[in-house]
């Protein structure tokens, strides 16, 4: 390097802009602007020549954030007010429901009532995960429904009339919805259908083939005490105290770890990262949440096995989408299909593998559903089963129109919707009524997911 | 320029359907060159592009890249080479921030997992040395302004370490300022040692940033013009493509008026 290539460099640049634009605009305007990039220039000078000494660049424009947990507090408030809200409501959504129900009721909050709903919500949360993952896409799948339903019977029917191993049916059941998955990509992705007719064929096409499965009796009892009857009565170690604390502990534990090897790798590698206070107060909130639900849970009969499931897909569904480069694929298949194509990312292989997710995601939730009934049967997986799913994860946060979510709004929006359906039923509610509290809820999740966008767009936060 | 071209195209046609969109054309960058390319609408520039980006094969002619004759059918073969391309329509993915867009597509790996940390760094890194500035990496696109979504466009094309690099009018709705830094930021790609193709129709900024100005008129060459040695009505005349036409015969009724 010379004196300083930059400066002239830019000054040069700016000379011929000069000229570019001597007819368009008044001289004192542009003289402004090669003034203003020359000194510019001159100011990144040092950083060219000794990154390292310098300190990093920053927009003046941009608000720094203090460290420390003052910082923290102010972020999250300006985050509030630009329309960033997270998680935040439903939460606070879920605490009302809670109280609202516990005050007329009083024993919502018992804990057999509440080991009850973290059973009831696995089947329509593993399919609400499924929905997760083409909401991310900008798409919709309505069939997942009917596949849930298809599922269930081909592992009821092959497992009781057949004889086939229960394993081995629950194997071939996932194995038939992920090729359904996999038809729907195919006709989306590569003829071009739109997702949503695709899908509604589909809903149509494999609720009579669910029909068709089960034949002229229509249900079929599930072995009991068998593999798939178990899936929902069984608790860990029979009801042992320790798996749930063990459970919430290692939660925990492995949260707090990771937030440390983040901030140190972070540190090392000279970049901003999470103030320790943040870090104590996040795994303070997460050990809090999982050692009550595990005390609650252990009054009762201990650790679910729905549950325990439930939350593994929802934690293997969170690092796919974070941490791999396929769920940044699926990302940005959401964000931009051009983009993404430009990228060199197969799009058609994205769609169709999403699909075959959320099929697969469907026939696990269908087992669990028939698990729940003892049977597989017509109506399993009609009505309003896909509704309330796809209910939950608007209402759990993630976007209508692709590119923004995660697998937790899954849980966090069933949750809400098994809360409500279990409170109304606690209070004798007819289920016309509770139809409608459950849409007016859908409703509202989606006027506050647009309000809060309009505020992002106005905040600058897209 | 001496030396061997990076890139050449020798005698490319390309036709869609009926229309011959490039007849013969031929067209070379050297290293640390800028090449501009520029013509009128529909002479064949945006064509002519994409046959080097890989998004349509040429249907005659060769495409020899460091003298070894290639075969671009597909825009990974065109990446594979070293080819980067920014198209005009900047293609970013709105909802990732600009980490994730200067990476996406060939994210680094740790374990098998992302490595964001790594990612993040590099991306400093690259922003630095071009000395781009943008208030964050960890902001949305959505978040930016035009002209910072240029530079992210422009800084993605550098992360794969390309020898080529393609802007398509990377200038065209931008404020003077901004304009100033794209055109500083080409400066620093020549600087690198990169081969630029510029498409422009902005002749103000061919002239200054480029070295040679290739011209296409109806999708055929029409002279290439070294930039230090031609006058702007040189290159005016190569484009519209005769000195008997609007622009020529303006300028003499504005010669005359002024006697």
């Amino acid at each position: 390097m010379t004196t300083d290539p930059t400066t002239t460099s830019a000054a040069e640049a700016a000379a011929e802009v000069t000229t570019a634009v001597e007819a368009a605009a008044a001289t004192t305007a542009v003289e402004a602007a090669a003034a203003t990039t020359a000194v510019e220039a001159a100011a990144d000078g040092p950083t060219d020549t000794a990154p390292a000494a310098a300190a990093p660049a920053i927009d003046p424009r941009l608000l720094i954030r203090e460290a420390g947990f003052a910082g923290y507090l102010d972020e999250f408030k300006r985050r509030m007010k630009s329309g960033d809200l997270g998680s935040v409501p439903v939460v606070l959504g879920l605490i009302l429901i809670a109280a609202i129900f516990q005050g007329l009721t009083g024993n919502f909050l018992n804990p057999d009532n509440l080991t009850n709903i973290t059973k009831w919500i696995a089947g329509p949360g593993l399919i609400a995960v499924g929905i997760v993952f083409v909401l991310l896409l900008g798409e919709i799948d309505l069939s997942l429904g009917s596949v849930a339903g298809v599922s269930a019977a081909i592992a009821s029917v092959v497992s009781v009339r057949s004889g086939v191993n229960e394993w081995l049916a629950i194997l071939i059941a996932i194995g038939a919805a992920v090729g359904m998955g996999a038809l729907h990509g195919f006709f989306f992705a590569k003829i071009g259908v739109p997702s949503f007719v695709v899908t509604l064929a589909g809903l149509l096409t494999w609720s009579g083939l669910q029909m068709y499965v089960l034949g002229d009796k229509g249900t079929v009892n599930l072995i009991n005490d068998g593999v798939i009857a178990n899936l929902d009565t069984y608790f860990l170690g029979d009801g042992d105290v320790f798996y749930a604390w063990a459970l919430a502990v290692l939660g925990t534990v492995l949260f707090a770890a990771g937030q440390l090897l983040d901030h140190r790798r972070r540190t090392a590698a000279g970049l901003p990262a999470r103030p320790m206070s943040e870090i104590w107060l996040r795994t303070g909130v997460v050990a809090v949440i999982s050692l009550v639900a595990a005390y609650v849970l252990n009054q009762n009969q201990g650790l679910p096995l729905p549950l325990v499931i439930f939350l593994a897909v929802v934690v293997i569904g969170d690092f796919v989408l974070r941490r791999t480069s396929y769920g940044r694929q699926i990302f940005a298949v959401g964000g931009g299909v051009e983009a993404a194509r430009r990228a060199g990312i197969n799009v058609d292989w994205v769609r169709i593998s999403v699909y075959m997710i959320s099929a697969g995601m469907a026939a696990l939730g269908g087992l669990f559903i028939a698990s729940q009934q003892g049977s597989g049967d017509k109506l399993l997986g009609s009505g309003n089963v896909l509704m309330n799913s796809i209910a939950a994860v608007v209402i759990g946060g993630t976007s209508l129109f692709g590119g923004r979510g995660k697998t937790w709004s899954a849980l966090l929006g069933i949750l809400v919707i098994q809360s409500i359906i279990t409170g109304l039923d606690l209070v004798h509610v007819n289920q016309s009524i509770q139809y409608m509290i459950t849409g007016a809820v859908l409703l509202g999740a989606v006027v506050l997911d647009s309000v809060s966008r309009r505020t992002q767009k106005s905040a600058g936060r897209g | 320029m001496t030396g061997a071209p990076v890139l050449a195209l020798r005698g490319v046609s390309k036709r869609f359907g009926a229309v011959q969109a490039l007849t013969d054309v031929h067209l070379e960058v050297h290293a640390g060159e800028v090449v501009a390319l520029v013509g009128d609408n529909g002479a064949g520039k945006s064509t002519l592009v994409k046959t080097i980006a890989g998004v349509h094969p040429i249907d005659e002619g060769s495409i020899e890249w460091e003298g070894r004759q290639v075969d671009i059918n597909r825009p990974h073969d065109a990446q594979s080479l070293g080819v980067a391309t920014v198209y005009q329509d900047l293609a970013l993915c709105d909802n990732l921030d600009v980490v994730g867009n200067l990476f996406l597509g060939r994210e680094l790996r740790r374990f098998g997992t992302l490595d964001e940390v790594a990612m993040e760094k590099r991306a400093k890194e690259l922003l630095d040395t071009l000395s781009i500035r943008i208030p964050s990496v960890r902001i949305p696109i959505a978040a930016l302004s035009g002209g910072q979504r240029q530079v992210v466009a422009i800084a993605r094309a550098l992360v794969g370490d390309p020898k080529i690099v393609i802007l398509d009018e990377p200038t065209a709705a931008l404020g003077v300022e901004q304009t100033a830094q794209v055109l500083d930021l080409v400066e620093r790609l020549r600087e690198r040692g990169l081969g630029v193709i510029l498409i422009s129709h902005n002749m103000a900024d061919v002239k200054a940033v480029a070295d040679t100005v290739a011209v296409l008129r109806l999708g055929r060459n029409n002279g290439v013009f070294e930039v230090a040695t031609t006058s702007h009505e040189e290159i005016i005349s190569a484009i519209t493509g005769a000195t008997e036409n609007a622009v020529t015969r303006r300028q003499a009724r504005l010669a005359e008026e002024a006697k």
